[in-house]
């Protein structure tokens, strides 16, 4: 599939926003008001900058963006639509959640409720996201039980990172092995590698399950002898990009780098708080090459009627 | 809506021959010609007299060579394709926008290209690369199974067929109601066993397919070998003035000055 920027940068920053989001509801339904305005202004503001910047970006995939609003109407079907109207719907309750949080509105009651049920709200977002990419059944390589872990973790471990470092920034960042920032980040870094390489190796010796043959029901000595058409076609541009073997476990390799990168430096970052400043980053990067690759790796059944054997 | 509807009683579709079809491009031109001036607004190629050229087309004709097991010989296999309207069509149920349905009456899946926010989703979504982007408009374009013909009561009775029906000079493609056992598609698709393509995605096509016939084995065991070569000194003095004459410099006939042929893929 097409590894279009604007869908990559979507999912990776409204992700990391949604990750830092609800990571900041959780943390304040443990701990109560936030230790000051700015710290939550920063926490709840970086989220949503990153979200919103991110469903920007995602119109601008769109050949119609100034219809954006009727993408609202089908959520009984569309996980498309549903993802909008979840997305929409956590604004609100996020800047609730703020006022009570930062302290601006005085209401600590409310602090555990709006926290709980902001990160809920996040994390129902992400999972419609990934789910518009689990149903396809036309995509092998999305259509299996490894795709919703992988939004919900990268999204997860993207905003444990962020949570981190606005944590040190403002002097919030626990010193010592009692840093439970750092163990949570910890384990969600771990919990992605395991996934990653577990996805791609479950990638890489997957039997095909769909045939040039069974496309075209001309049995299994088929093969393409001429083409529909002289010029590339939408079909060809959107569905036929197949990123080279050689190079997908090049950046497969990069992307695990990058995540050790970030696994050392916040297994560090105890004792050296600002190596967050390589984690964050390290873990910003690897989750665009994984989501680059989860494009263009990507292969769609269409592509046997164009002469691929097996899908 | 992009719910699907319950199934109708009605479902109207094309059967087409694998075994008739020449590959002429006379339905595919057809097509795009009648939808160029359609409901559905427009169905502009960008750069049309240009290399690069680009655009909709509702249906493409591939070809295949099929080698039959044990047989060392092959045939050629015309091969159009368009949507099939299927009957559980992923197309229909991803739209977040109710651009894409599934007529309840017919089953004829169609885009509304006034609603549609060209989100491509849907295109994704079809197994059978039945649904073409059309980047001057913003907005998803798909056969519409010619709804605007065979329904017009403005056209005389034998137009109102799909136009890449009436255009077919060998009479491969053929429009009915498949959801009518007795029908005349219903028929053929029962006497030549009409299949359904990539049946295991679960779309339950509405269109089938007509296998090409059997081979006639007369005409194949009527071939001749090529003759080879006995290795004669008449043979090598025509293979040297055969080499001689050849070393003139080649020229290229070429009707077209423009080179596409590193564009072809496949
Ligand atoms: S062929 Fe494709 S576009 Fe047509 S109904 Fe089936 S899934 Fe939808
Ligand atoms: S491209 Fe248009 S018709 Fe297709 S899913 Fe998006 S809004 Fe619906
Ligand atoms: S039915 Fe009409 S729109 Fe569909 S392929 Fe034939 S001519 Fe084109």
């Amino acid at each position: 599939m097409n590894p279009a920027y604007s869908v990559i940068l979507f999912t990776t920053a409204s992700g990391a926003g949604y990750g830092l989001l609800a990571l900041s509801g959780l943390a304040a339904a443990g701990h109560g008001p936030a230790s000051s305005i700015g710290f939550a202004l920063a926490c709840v503001g970086v989220a949503l900058a990153l979200i919103t910047t991110g469903l920007l970006s995602s119109t601008a995939h769109l050949g119609r963006p100034e219809r954006f609003l009727r993408a609202f109407s089908q959520w009984r079907s569309s996980w498309l639509s549903r993802e909008g109207v979840v997305a929409v719907a956590t604004y609100p309750v996020a800047l609730a959640f703020l006022a009570v949080w930062s302290g601006l509105v005085e209401a600590p009651a409310l602090i555990a409720p709006l926290g709980i049920a902001t990160a809920a709200l996040c994390a129902v977002t992400v999972y419609c996201t990934s789910m518009i990419y689990r149903q396809l059944t036309t995509i092998p390589a999305w259509a299996n039980r490894f795709t919703v872990p992988g939004y919900l973790l990268f999204a997860l471990a993207t905003g444990a990172g962020l949570l981190s470092f606005i944590s040190v920034v403002f002097g919030r960042f626990q010193a010592g092995a009692g840093n439970f920032q750092a163990f949570l980040t910890l384990i969600l870094i771990f919990a992605v590698i395991v996934l990653k390489w577990l996805y791609w190796r479950w990638l890489r010796r997957r039997k095909p399950e769909h045939s040039m043959a069974a496309a075209t029901g001309l049995g299994p000595g088929v093969r393409q002898w001429e083409v529909p058409h002289t010029a590339r076609n939408f079909i060809m541009k959107e569905m036929g990009y197949s990123v080279a073997r050689a190079h997908a476990r090049r950046l497969q390799q990069i992307a695990m780098l990058l995540l050790d990168v970030a696994f050392i430096a916040t297994f560090i970052s105890p004792k050296f708080p600002w190596a967050v400043a390589v984690s964050a980053p390290a873990l910003l990067l690897a989750a665009w090459t994984e989501r680059w690759l989860f494009f263009a790796q990507a292969e769609h059944v269409v592509q046997l009627f164009y002469g691929q054997e097996k899908v | 809506m992009t719910t699907l509807p319950a199934p109708s009683a009605k479902k109207l579709g094309l059967v087409i021959d694998l075994d008739t079809c020449v590959g002429c491009q006379a339905c595919a031109t057809s097509c795009k010609e009648w939808n160029a001036q359609g409901d559905g607004g427009p169905l502009t190629d960008t750069d049309a007299q240009g290399a690069d050229i680009s655009g909709p087309w509702f249906n493409r004709i591939h070809g295949y060579e099929v080698r039959e097991d044990g047989r060392d010989d092959s045939r050629m296999v015309n091969f159009p394709r368009s949507c099939l309207h299927c009957e559980t069509p992923a197309c229909v149920t991803v739209c977040p926008t109710g651009a894409s349905y599934k007529r309840a009456e017919d089953g004829i899946v169609l885009v509304n290209p006034d609603t549609c926010i060209g989100c491509k989703l849907c295109s994704w979504a079809c197994p059978y690369g039945a649904r073409e982007y059309d980047y001057t408009q913003g907005v998803m374009k798909k056969c519409t199974l010619c709804v605007d013909r065979i329904y017009n009561d403005n056209l005389v009775e034998e137009d109102r067929v799909p136009a890449c029906v009436r255009a077919c000079p060998t009479g491969a493609r053929h429009f009915g109601d498949l959801g009518d056992e007795r029908s005349a598609v219903s028929q053929l698709v029962k006497e030549r066993g009409g299949f359904d393509l990539l049946p295991a995605m679960g779309y339950k096509p509405t269109n089938k397919y007509l296998p090409p016939r059997a081979r006639r084995e007369t005409y194949a065991a009527g071939v001749a070998p090529l003759p080879k070569g006995d290795g004669s000194v008449m043979e090598k003095l025509f293979s040297w003035a055969d080499k001689l004459l050849s070393a003139a410099p080649k020229v290229e006939a070429r009707a077209n000055p423009q080179d596409n042929s590193d564009k072809l893929e496949g």
